[in-house]
């Protein structure tokens, strides 16, 4: 196993997994749970570049004199995550506008006290 | 040459469509535009499934370009037949929706309302018949986001809470998906499934394949509303509006399950993984669990939709306990029920929208006496509560009894005692309704109900009619089902 500022990336991969998932659950805050969604999302797109990384390579981009680059697939999975965790993001809060007009809260608990009551 | 393209067809058709429906805003109009289309998606996926029948597997290359670079579509018996199940839904499904939205979606959202469902049908269909695990997610994506917002279109303000529980748990889902794809991507450098199931058993004992497994059953194990990941299920299906519960309960999580299929034999098939990590094990104790504690908290439901919504979580153990079983008996017992399922479900849900429409209430209250009020529509619900029993004539009995029977293959006859067990939870709570149906007197809500219009009794009854149809003759769709597990399980172990 490597040194430990090898998988310096790793580590923190799995740190912001962690943190985004504890976000999600712990909060009550509607907001804050997409926002810990988003942490979570984050931290998958960062495997992901970090594996696509090439030792000694470039930008993914054609250019004269350039021999290595880094593999450039795990960077178009990414822009496609990324899109779709944009599209999952405005649609979440787009949730929590109606729920705020509908409940006059945002606030987890607040809103299941108020759905057993009706 | 329109054959030759015709596994493209099944996507563009109806991704296509649904921009169109954004430019037509007359609610009539858009309805009729999204049937054409959906009975379109019809006859092509019959004609995939033909193909497949007659002369085996379709590769086709996106653009020309070839796998593992390009993204391929590969469709194969279960593909094929999983295709027909979704297009089917889709175009039973729109002829229904009419009446129901217009009743329950203000009428100058109707046009967004047929866009999202167009998607979804585009998602789903896109998760069935693509042959990358990347792509796989984009459609996952692609028909998990439409799904929030046609949930969410719901008359009840519960609704909104639903789509963002769903979308919450969802999208841990997906993301669990991706990292397990991720995975198995720096173990292997492909994409494509097939290539996969070549290149994944070399790598077999490496904690990175196993890493990615888990990833995979958890991730797609959220989507199928797997025990206990299936929060998220009673309360989109209740609050969504009616003709979105029936296409969401006849189709999301059946394409789940096949994803799950695909992962599980395709992908992992002839890998001694499964063996060492006991993920079948794991599947078989959850999904034994989902049947007994689905159908026992659906016996204490008043609302019916919440109700037919637990048993739908029972019903998916059903599925996925074929799974577990590594034989070709219980992989098509599994398969079967992803097909039986879809009818009884959809026809079920079909009739409660059918009563929401004319009584105006879901609860076990609001279907007192309706049968003399409502004959031909009670007569359909008491034909699927006997197919979710699993009473002989009826599709139900013959998933119940492959997977009795897979279970007896292997020796495990406590296993069959459970399954039977669970069934017979299944009368209580279809006999719950009934009584209510038929030997009650009708109440001040339920007097003034008459028989559902015959635009929502055909659709209710092509639905149970094929489940009572395929009960008794079940010889094409066992067909179909065990040649796709053998396939599925040859190619593998």
């Amino acid at each position: 196993m490597d040194a430990f500022p090898g998988l310096l990336p790793y580590w923190l991969v799995i740190v912001l997994m962690m943190l985004g998932f504890y976000i999600v659950i712990a909060h009550t805050n509607l907001t804050k749970k997409i926002i810990g969604l988003n942490v979570f999302q984050v931290s998958v797109f960062l495997l992901y570049i970090t594996m696509g990384r090439v030792t000694g390579g470039t930008a993914p981009i054609l250019d004269e004199g350039i021999t290595v680059y880094s593999n450039p697939l795990p960077h178009v999975l990414i822009l496609t995550a990324i899109v779709v965790g944009v599209a999952t993001t405005a649609l979440g809060l787009a949730l929590v506008v109606r729920i705020r007009d509908a409940y006059g809260t945002i606030e987890d608990d607040e809103i299941d006290d108020l759905e057993e009551q009706a | 040459m329109i054959a030759q393209h015709l596994p493209v067809l099944q996507i563009v058709l109806p991704l296509m469509a649904a921009p169109i429906c954004v430019l037509i805003r007359h609610p009539k109009v858009v309805w009729i535009w999204a049937t054409l289309v959906s009975w379109l998606c019809l006859p092509i996926s019959i004609l995939l499934l033909v193909q497949v029948v007659e002369s085996g597997a379709i590769v086709y290359e996106l653009g020309g370009w070839a796998a593992p670079w390009g993204i391929e579509y590969r469709i194969d018996m279960l593909n094929a037949f999983v295709l027909v199940i979704v297009a089917a839904v889709g175009a039973v499904v729109m002829p229904y929706a009419r009446r129901t939205v217009a009743a329950e979606i203000p009428v100058s959202r109707v046009y967004l309302f047929y866009t999202m469902l167009l998607l979804c049908e585009t998602g789903l269909l896109g998760i069935t018949i693509t042959g990358d695990a990347f792509n796989l997610f984009v459609f996952m994506e692609v028909s998990s986001l439409s799904s929030y917002v046609l949930i969410s279109f719901g008359k009840d303000r519960r609704a909104l809470t639903a789509a963002y529980r769903y979308l919450i748990m969802g999208t841990i889902g997906a993301t669990f998906y991706i990292l397990g794809v991720g995975l198995m991507y720096n173990a292997t450098g492909s994409l494509n499934i097939h290539d996969l199931s070549q290149l994944i058993p070399k790598l077999a004992g490496s904690r990175t394949v196993e890493a990615a497994l888990a990833f995979l059953t958890v991730g797609l194990g959220l989507k199928l509303a797997l025990f206990p990941l299936h929060m998220w299920l009673p309360n989109a299906y209740t609050y969504a509006p009616s003709a979105v519960t029936v296409f969401l309960a006849a189709t999301a999580t059946k394409v789940a399950v096949y994803a799950l299929i695909r992962v599980a034999y395709t992908i992992f098939g002839s890998v001694d993984i499964l063996n060492f990590v006991p993920v079948r094990d794991m599947l078989m104790v959850m999904a034994l669990l989902a049947m007994f504690i689905g159908s026992l908290v659906a016996i204490y439901q008043l609302n019916i939709k919440r109700m037919l919504a637990y048993s739908s979580v029972a019903q998916i153990g059903y599925m996925v306990l074929g799974l577990s079983f590594d034989t070709v008996t219980g992989v098509a017992a599994g398969i079967i029920h992803l097909f039986n399922h879809a009818m009884m479900k959809g026809g079920l849900f079909m009739v409660m929208g059918a009563v929401a429409l004319q009584v105006g209430s879901v609860r076990l209250s609001g279907m007192a006496g309706l049968g003399r009020k409502m004959p031909l529509t009670m007569a359909a619900f008491v034909a699927g509560g006997l197919s979710l029993i699993g009473v002989p004539l009826t599709v139900g009995f013959v998933s119940k009894w492959y997977l009795i029977q897979a279970a007896l293959e292997k020796g495990a006859w406590p296993m069959a005692v459970l399954i039977v067990l669970s069934s017979l939870l299944a009368v209580i709570y279809v006999w719950r309704v009934v009584e209510v149906i038929y030997f009650r007197p009708p109440n001040e809500k339920t007097e003034d109900a008459t028989e559902a219009p015959l635009e929502l009794l055909i659709p209710i009854w092509v639905l149970i009619g094929a489940s009572v149809y395929f009960g008794i003759d079940a010889t094409t769709t066992l067909d179909v089902a065990i040649a796709a597990a053998k396939a599925l399980l040859g190619a593998g172990s």
